[in-house]
């Protein structure tokens, strides 16, 4: 009965339709692969070594130090950052989007940001005594990454359900002071972790009572919320926790543990497995969020209040309730990212100390592509670019603090540039459901 | 299972949409509701389906009294319903979008796609239906989605099935597939509530007919009651179905369009290689399933859109009356009405009017920089009025004062205001693109008869329309388009059914071509299997 509907005889009247060019990625690359050629490559002295740490004493390969020679490891990375340029005028010239299962464009800029990356490193660290340790590099990139990614997945799950979280800032701030004062209070770090969500939660109600119920501007409400948020802390903070510090304002922290065995595994388990406990949380919300989101009833009933309430509506879902409901569970996931700033450092609190972080995660939601998993690996990105000052500030390099600061806006054009795939944004968010 | 309504009255502030209506919806039965947009059919159907309170009567089911405080409580009652504009969510698979607030749970707590996929494969096996559970439903074509509705509807085992509007985005030969399965449906015991304004579907399928118009039961009909009856119950006097046309007598070619292509920005082709001409004194009808590229080609032809290549020739004259012939393609909208071309949008809310204007503004919007309606940069407040007064009148304008806004009228005075403004110039060539959707049979009747004075007027006319009896009724040739192609140019008075293959892709030659023109009803491979 479907053959008039399905056969329709595209394949008759379509002549091949040309895909636009885009150049965004092959110039990207070569104008990078030209800054390693004249930035690294020339002024490496000859004979210089870089010293990168790949294994320490404890894992299964013992103590392993790599000693290269400098300049000849920036000329064999510098030449396969040209070869993948070239691949990707190639790419560009032809309209080659694919080889075999090989996405061009997002490939080619993953290899070439490590080959950047690593030449940039090798230069840093070339004709010094100081060895870089690599598993510390990547362990502090991934420290640095928790508040983003706690961030990060609460813009996930309110954007699915349609609300747009730009609280998330106030939210972090919350969670840090609550986590603070609570664990002072208590003198015990699990009270404050387990308050922290609760700080966040009550930024995301108040973000969807003004949302969902009055209609307000999502982003406006936010925005008040996050200067709510700062005053509020600060008030109390210069009134009450600085004029009775030991009571409010002694120190806790979270222990880091180390796990056995998969710590000892080399290179990647001294970054996974030995990490303070918010990052172990880390893990299991993102797993937990990847999977539920896209196959758990809750995560189907979610999405569709995003992208298509009334539809939602019609099949009996409550759309403002799931809304109200998740965008406080949102905000809850935010505030326990913000025991990040304290009790996971053995911290007091401190005015605005999640200077903008919030922002960042928004940044690492939307270039993850709204997906739990690809907001961790932007996160971790900029965990990464943040966490290389003090890497490399450990070895003694002098890099200019403001390019350092940098790092994070460069990673994110490499990835925007490879991004030419769809990401979109769920359909209906910001948008109020007037039933 | 028999559904009863018992003076179900429904009101929006002062609005009765619905004033104590009764419908009884007897089992295995399809009953159409008939009236016009605006009569109130839908807003009773969303009364039905628990998505309004009603503010009076009662919902009985069976003879037992239920009360509905949403959509949940409607289907599990049994009721499921196929909305005008499709509750599908474009990002979900069809399993997706069918298990959605009944998801079958498998292990840990997770939704079972396997069983979600078996049970589209179970349904879409028992109707004949080809749909793939695991397709996005966005990369479905329109005619897929609405069986995806059904299937959804018939996963949550709905007894009495409403269908809001079900043949607005389907090609004829689409239709006629539509309504096998409502007869399937019917034969399996499932009642089917048919909502429409197309006389002819009602009289094909339906069993009951009750007419609705004002918001208000006038009379219920069977199947056998003529179209012109049926027509002036739904209206209340006496409608005439046939336009008044008189032969076509085209002048001199006025525009002529050659090797139109349009590629969108994401490099998708919405318009390829497009060729036509349109003589004065003719109505060139655009056919096609909405979203075949006929809002792009108006919107190039008026210059909103900047096309890659092609040309659009318009043969006109200038101010001191000498004739001229102008390339408007890539020229900007103000040059191309500067060379009288008038155009009615497709979306006259969005882009035929501005809503907070006055009806007096909105009938100059075209000309206010020039003399009469402004002198030296300033408005001529009075000559903006005495035209707002003149045309208001001659277009009969319902509405309070010329100097009310836009917003406050009706539908069809709105169109009205916007065709009178288009129709002010001399014209040379005029678009209209869906000048009649949504309106009440008044006004369309009003619309056209005005499209019909251009045509006499020797103007060159292209006429954009998804209604086919529109087209049919206008037309003098029809063109028809799929996917940005223009698929062939018929006569006027080509069968619908050859239109309707058209509409699907196949050339007109071979549309026309024995083994393809079967039986109107039948559409050759449907039936139940």
């Amino acid at each position: 009965m479907s053959t008039t509907l399905t056969q329709l005889r595209a394949e008759d009247l379509h002549h091949e339709v040309l895909r636009p060019r885009s150049w965004k990625l092959p110039i990207a690359l070569t104008v990078f692969t030209l800054v390693s050629l004249a930035g690294f490559c020339f002024t490496t002295p000859a004979g210089a070594t870089s010293r990168v740490a790949i294994a320490t004493g404890n894992s299964w390969l013992g103590t392993l130090i790599w000693s290269l020679p400098s300049q000849s490891a920036l000329v064999v990375l510098t030449v396969i950052m040209a070869a993948l340029a070239g691949a990707g005028w190639w790419a560009s010239l032809r309209r080659v989007t694919r080889v075999g299962i090989v996405k061009i464009g997002s490939w080619t800029s993953v290899v070439f940001g490590i080959c950047f990356v690593s030449a940039f490193l090798v230069w840093a660290v070339a004709g010094r005594g100081s060895v870089l340790q690599f598993t510390s590099l990547l362990s502090g990139a991934l420290f640095l990454s928790v508040p983003l990614v706690f961030g990060a997945m609460a813009g996930t799950v309110c954007e699915h359900v349609g609300v747009i979280n730009v609280s998330i800032e106030g939210q972090l701030l919350a969670g840090a002071f609550m986590a603070a004062v609570v664990g002072s209070l208590s003198r015990n770090p699990w009270i404050g972790l387990l308050t922290a969500p609760l700080a966040g939660a009550v930024i995301g109600a108040l973000l969807a009572l003004f949302a969902v119920r009055y209609w307000v501007d999502h982003i406006i409400v936010g925005v008040v919320l996050n200067v709510l948020v700062t005053g509020l802390t600060s008030y109390l903070f210069s009134t009450v926790l600085t004029h009775n510090t030991a009571v409010f304002s002694s120190t806790v922290r979270l222990p880091t543990w180390k796990i056995p065995l998969l710590s000892q595994i080399p290179v990647i388990g001294p970054v996974l497995f030995v990490q303070n406990v918010l990052v172990y949380v880390m893990y299991v919300v993102v797993i937990l969020l990847q999977v539920l989101l896209f196959r758990s009833r809750w995560g189907l009933r979610l999405r569709a209040c995003g992208e298509h309430p009334r539809a939602a509506d019609t099949l009996g879902v409550k759309v403002n309730r799931t809304r109200v409901l998740n965008t406080i569970l949102g905000g809850a996931i935010a505030g326990l990212g913000g025991a990040y700033f304290t009790i996971a450092h053995g911290l007091a609190f401190g005015k605005q100390m999640t200077a903008g972080r919030g922002y960042i995660a928004l940044a690492a939601m939307i270039l993850g592509g709204w997906k739990p998993k690809g907001a961790l690996v932007a996160a971790l990105l900029f965990g990464f670019a943040d966490n290389l000052q003090n890497a490399l500030g450990v070895v003694g390099v002098q890099v200019p603090s403001q390019f350092m600061l940098m790092a994070p806006y460069l990673v994110t054009i490499f990835a925007v540039a490879g991004l030419v795939g769809k990401v979109r944004a769920p359909a209906m968010e910001g948008k109020p459901y007037k039933g | 299972m028999r559904l009863e309504l018992r003076q179900v009255t429904k009101k929006f502030g002062d609005f009765v949409a619905n004033d104590a209506i009764d419908l009884i919806v007897e089992p295995g039965q399809i009953h159409a509701l008939l009236g016009e947009n605006g009569a109130g059919k839908s807003t009773l159907m969303n009364v039905l389906y628990g998505l309004y309170a009603a503010d009076d009567g009662q919902i009985l089911i069976d003879g037992a009294e239920v009360t509905f405080s949403g959509p949940g409580d409607a289907m599990a009652a049994g009721i499921g319903m196929v909305h005008q504009h499709f509750m599908l969510i474009p990002v979900f698979t069809v399993a997706e979008n069918v298990v959605l607030g009944a998801e079958p749970i498998g292990p840990f707590g997770m939704i079972s796609i396997r069983r979600a996929r078996a049970l589209v494969t179970e349904i879409s096996a028992r109707f004949g239906f080809d749909v793939d559970p695991d397709a996005p439903v966005e990369d479905l074509p329109v005619g897929v989605q609405q069986r995806v509705e059904i299937i959804k509807a018939l996963s949550r085992s709905a007894k009495v099935l409403i269908l809001d509007e079900p043949t607005a985005v389907l090609t004829p030969q689409e239709t006629d597939e539509l309504m096998d399965i409502m007869r399937q449906l019917r034969a399996s015991g499932t009642s089917i509530v048919f909502i429409t304004h197309k006389l002819r579907e009602v009289q094909e399928v339906a069993d009951t007919i009750t007419v609705i118009r004002h918001g208000k039961v006038v009379g219920s009909a069977s199947p056998q009651t003529s179209q012109a009856d049926l027509a002036s119950m739904m209206v209340g006097r006496q409608v005439d179905l046939t336009v008044e046309k008189t032969a076509s007598t085209p002048g001199p070619v006025v525009v002529e369009v050659a090797g139109l292509t349009l590629v969108g920005p994401d490099g998708r082709l919405l318009l390829d290689d497009i060729c036509f001409s349109v003589s004065a004194g003719e109505i060139l009808a655009v056919a096609g399933v909405q979203g075949n590229g006929q809002t792009e080609l108006a919107e190039t032809l008026i210059g909103l859109r900047r096309p890659t290549s092609g040309s659009i020739l318009l043969h006109h004259s200038d101010a001191a009356g000498r004739p001229v012939t102008e390339d408007l393609a890539g020229k900007s909208v103000s040059a191309i009405l500067e060379a009288s071309v008038g155009f009615i949008p497709e979306d006259r809310g969005k882009d035929g009017m501005i809503a907070g204007f006055s009806i007096a503004e909105n009938l100059v919007l075209d000309q206010v920089a020039s003399k009469p309606f402004s002198r030296r940069g300033t408005l001529d407040v009075a000559a903006i009025a005495a035209n707002a007064a003149d045309k208001v009148t001659q277009y009969d304008v319902r509405a309070a004062s010329p100097s009310s806004t836009v917003a406050t009228l009706s539908g069809g005075n709105q169109q009205k205001v916007v065709v009178a403004r288009e129709l002010s110039r001399d014209l040379a060539l005029l678009i209209a693109c869906q000048p009649t959707r949504g309106l009440d049979i008044g006004s369309i009747e009003f619309i056209h008869s005005r499209i019909l004075n251009q045509r006499a007027a020797g103007t060159a006319v292209v006429l954009v329309s998804t209604e086919l009896s529109e087209v049919t009724a206008l037309a003098d040739r029809i063109a028809v388009m799929y996917r940005g192609h223009l698929v062939g140019i018929a006569p006027h008075d080509t069968a619908r059914h050859v239109l309707g293959l058209m509409m699907a892709g196949v050339p007109y030659d071979e549309a026309m071509s024995p083994d393809q023109s079967g039986e109107p009803g039948d559409p050759g491979q449907g039936g139940p299997q």
